[in-house]
């Protein structure tokens, strides 16, 4: 078992025919079951030609009829990458996978709204995407440094995320699923919906879940660990040293109005149960001293 | 993205949100032109930086004749105006604006931004404008009201009056306060904004509502469809090093310490910098050099972390995924020959072709410090630049042991 996506998922190409869209296709075609699950591609104006073999289709629903693809992952570019996931939402997918960086939020906030009601989910944007080990790889995620195991992971930042893998990875310790929910304010699931499916996967025996400065998503997320969860979570959240008022990178990172802070989270998160580490290089080993 | 109060209020005005008249100034001449221009008794003489807490820094202040305002425009243009949000350097003036008086009958405060729990832009507005709003926020939350506007129907009549009449605002007022929060939603929403606040936002003594101070941040991402929005940026404003950076699409962020990292990743550059803290080091930089560094990336982020004077040793953090380290390491032995490194430069490299890297800037010949992990290097970045340990008297070259 694993979360949201396994080998039996079939997935379509919002943006197949760009330069980052081709290369990663590829790279997630070549790993583990990659030949068989990504079937499709979309664009209006080169419906009925194909990508090395993948059909691609004029729109997402035709795609959907056609191959039976119910996971889209969009490298469509930013100006129109907000409108290529309500295409994806009205065409009722399951799962939508941004990888797109730099959505204006204004695009997003209209996204969300029609989002509303609908079934399909959405990971990202901004983000590198999700993978089940041995299984499947949607994404723009290193695949050789996963390993198919025990332990859960989301996080908000991509290097980060792989730093975290390759750590547990190197002590032996392997992943159900790996999420990467995005950089940016105003996204699709946030740390409190996945640790809510890996509460739920009879497969994940542990959750490590990495975040960063801005916002309140990791307080809400560790209020509702303290509550429910059944398994063991720890956490890292990056930022300590940042100053308030400058954003990192991320358009979500940032310190305002003296909330958001990294020791706040840390400190909601430590009351709620959830075992931190201060230290980025121990992520790993924080996670191998809670399983049994 | 920033702008200045006088950009600010100029889009406001074209909203219909309504302001003092003013006139910016780039010299003591202009400054008196524009005050002859307004005409009245009072001006009052704003020193236009991009920072807040102007007025405590002494960068606004009142004159009450043509003559005063020569005096303070003189005094205030050229001045290094020192505020909570500057730094100890301070930022210098280099454009005013003059302003008519206004008649203060009371102080208010209003501001939106996107909040990131309802996903929705969400105005917030007090009662107790003038003043640190944060501190309003902290000591008394209860005096801070929020709306939450559908993005479809925009803010409402009903949430618009009662906003005004949770501040204060007298029932004379009220439609006026109803307008001015449309107008100032749909300029939010219209030019893309992240933030917009009014402090103070004023109730003058003929019951009107007027935008004293005008602060606007505009979404980076959305810049594409604002070319006239572009065309305010003030670079005078912003870190030359940030400039800089930025041309090399390297997002990078200037801060106090003395050691520069280059990392690739946003969450894996902050979580470096904290590295380098936890080991008792103070990090001189936040640079992310993205998914797809070329040596060419690589070079130009080596040269602006060293025009910081005060970085003493480097370090650098690759995670290679889509990146290879080998090309990382090519970079970084090409930049480092290329600016003549002079500091400790510490290496740590993971993931694909690691090994190959690895061998790159072994056989460079440089002097690099290869770590085998974020806390190895951290502690060997800071330890580079500890006070150096007095010499030992080395064994003669011929009896050492190999």
């Amino acid at each position: 078992m694993s979360i949201l996506i396994d080998r039996n998922t079939r997935v379509m190409t919002q943006g197949i025919t760009g330069k980052t869209g081709q290369f990663h296709t590829q790279t997630s075609r070549a790993y583990a079951n990659g030949r068989n699950c990504f079937v499709a591609g979309v664009n209006p104006k080169k419906a009925g030609e194909d990508f090395e073999g993948i059909p691609i289709f004029g729109s997402v629903k035709d795609a959907k009829v056609q191959t039976g693809a119910t996971v889209s992952v969009i490298y469509v570019p930013p100006p129109f990458a907000a409108a290529a996931i309500d295409e994806a939402v009205d065409a009722d997918l399951d799962l939508v996978i941004c990888i797109t960086e730099g959505i204006p939020v204004r695009d997003m906030i209209m996204t969300k709204y029609r989002m509303a009601g609908k079934r399909t989910l959405l990971v990202g944007p901004n983000c590198p995407g999700v993978i089940t080990p041995d299984e499947i790889k949607i994404g723009i995620m290193p695949g050789h440094i996963h390993k198919k195991g025990p332990v859960g992971v989301v996080s908000r930042s991509g290097t980060l995320t792989y730093e975290a893998v390759g750590q547990l990875t190197e002590l032996g310790l392997g992943q159900s699923s790996c999420v990467g929910i995005g950089g940016d304010p105003v996204n699709g699931l946030k740390h409190i919906d996945v640790l809510r499916m890996f509460n739920d996967d009879p497969k994940t025996e542990a959750v490590i879940m990495v975040g960063e400065i801005g916002g309140s998503d990791e307080e809400t997320a560790a209020r509702w660990v303290k509550e429910n969860m059944r398994k063991p979570v720890v956490g890292f959240i990056a930022g300590v040293t940042a100053p308030p008022g400058k954003r990192m990178g991320h358009a979500g990172a940032i310190i305002s109005g003296g909330k958001g802070t990294a020791q706040e989270k840390l400190a909601v998160m430590e009351e709620c149960g959830i075992k931190t580490t201060r230290n980025p290089a121990e992520m790993g080993k924080t996670l191998k001293s809670v399983l049994k | 993205m920033k702008i200045h109060e006088y950009q600010g209020k100029e889009i406001f005005r074209k909203y219909g949100v309504p302001t003092p008249s003013g006139i910016p100034a780039f010299s003591v001449d202009e400054a008196v032109a524009a005050a002859e221009k307004l005409g009245g008794k009072v001006w009052v003489v704003k020193a236009q930086i991009h920072a807040g807490g102007r007025g405590k820094g002494g960068g606004v202040k009142v004159a009450k004749s043509v003559e005063e305002v020569r005096t303070l425009a003189s005094s205030i243009l050229g001045m290094q105006l020192k505020t909570h949000q500057t730094g100890p350097e301070g930022q210098k003036v280099r454009r005013l604006l003059i302003e008519e008086g206004a008649d203060i009958e009371k102080e208010l405060y209003v501001g939106m931004v996107v909040d990131r729990g309802s996903q929705r832009v969400v105005l917030m507005a007090s009662s107790e404008g003038g003043t640190d709003i944060e501190e309003v926020a902290a000591s008394t939350p209860q005096k801070i009201y929020k709306v939450t506007i559908d993005p479809v129907q925009g803010l409402t009549d009903a949430d618009a009056d009662e906003i005004a009449a949770s501040i204060g605002i007298p029932g004379a007022a009220l439609a006026q306060g109803r307008a001015l929060f449309k107008a100032l939603y749909k300029c939010f929403w219209e030019t893309d904004a992240s933030l917009v606040e009014i402090n103070p936002l004023i109730l003058t003594g003929r019951n009107e509502v007027v935008a004293l101070d005008a602060k606007l941040n505009f979404d980076d991402n959305a810049l594409f469809r604002h070319p006239d929005i572009v065309a305010l940026r003030d670079l005078d404003e912003e870190d030359p090093l940030e400039v800089e950076a930025s041309k090399y699409d390297l997002n990078y962020i200037s801060l106090d310490g003395n050691i520069g990292c280059m990392v690739n990743g946003a969450g894996l550059a902050m979580a470096t910098m904290d590295t380098i803290k936890l080991f008792g080091g103070s990090p001189a930089n936040f640079l992310d050099v993205g998914g797809g560094a070329t040596a060419e990336k690589v070079t130009a982020a080596f040269k602006i972390m060293l025009s910081n004077r005060k970085v003493k040793a480097i370090l650098v953090n690759i995670f290679g995924g889509i990146m290879k380290c080998d090309t990382i390491a090519e970079g970084v032995v090409k930049a480092a020959r290329e600016v003549k490194l002079s500091v400790p430069l510490v290496v740590r490299m993971k993931g694909t072709n690691e090994d190959l890297g690895k061998k790159i800037l072994k056989e460079s010949g440089l002097p690099i410090i290869s770590a085998d992990n974020m806390a190895d290097a951290g502690k060997k970045v800071v330890a580079a630049i500890a006070e150096p340990k007095p010499k030992k008297a080395r064994p003669k070259a011929g009896k050492e042991k190999k």
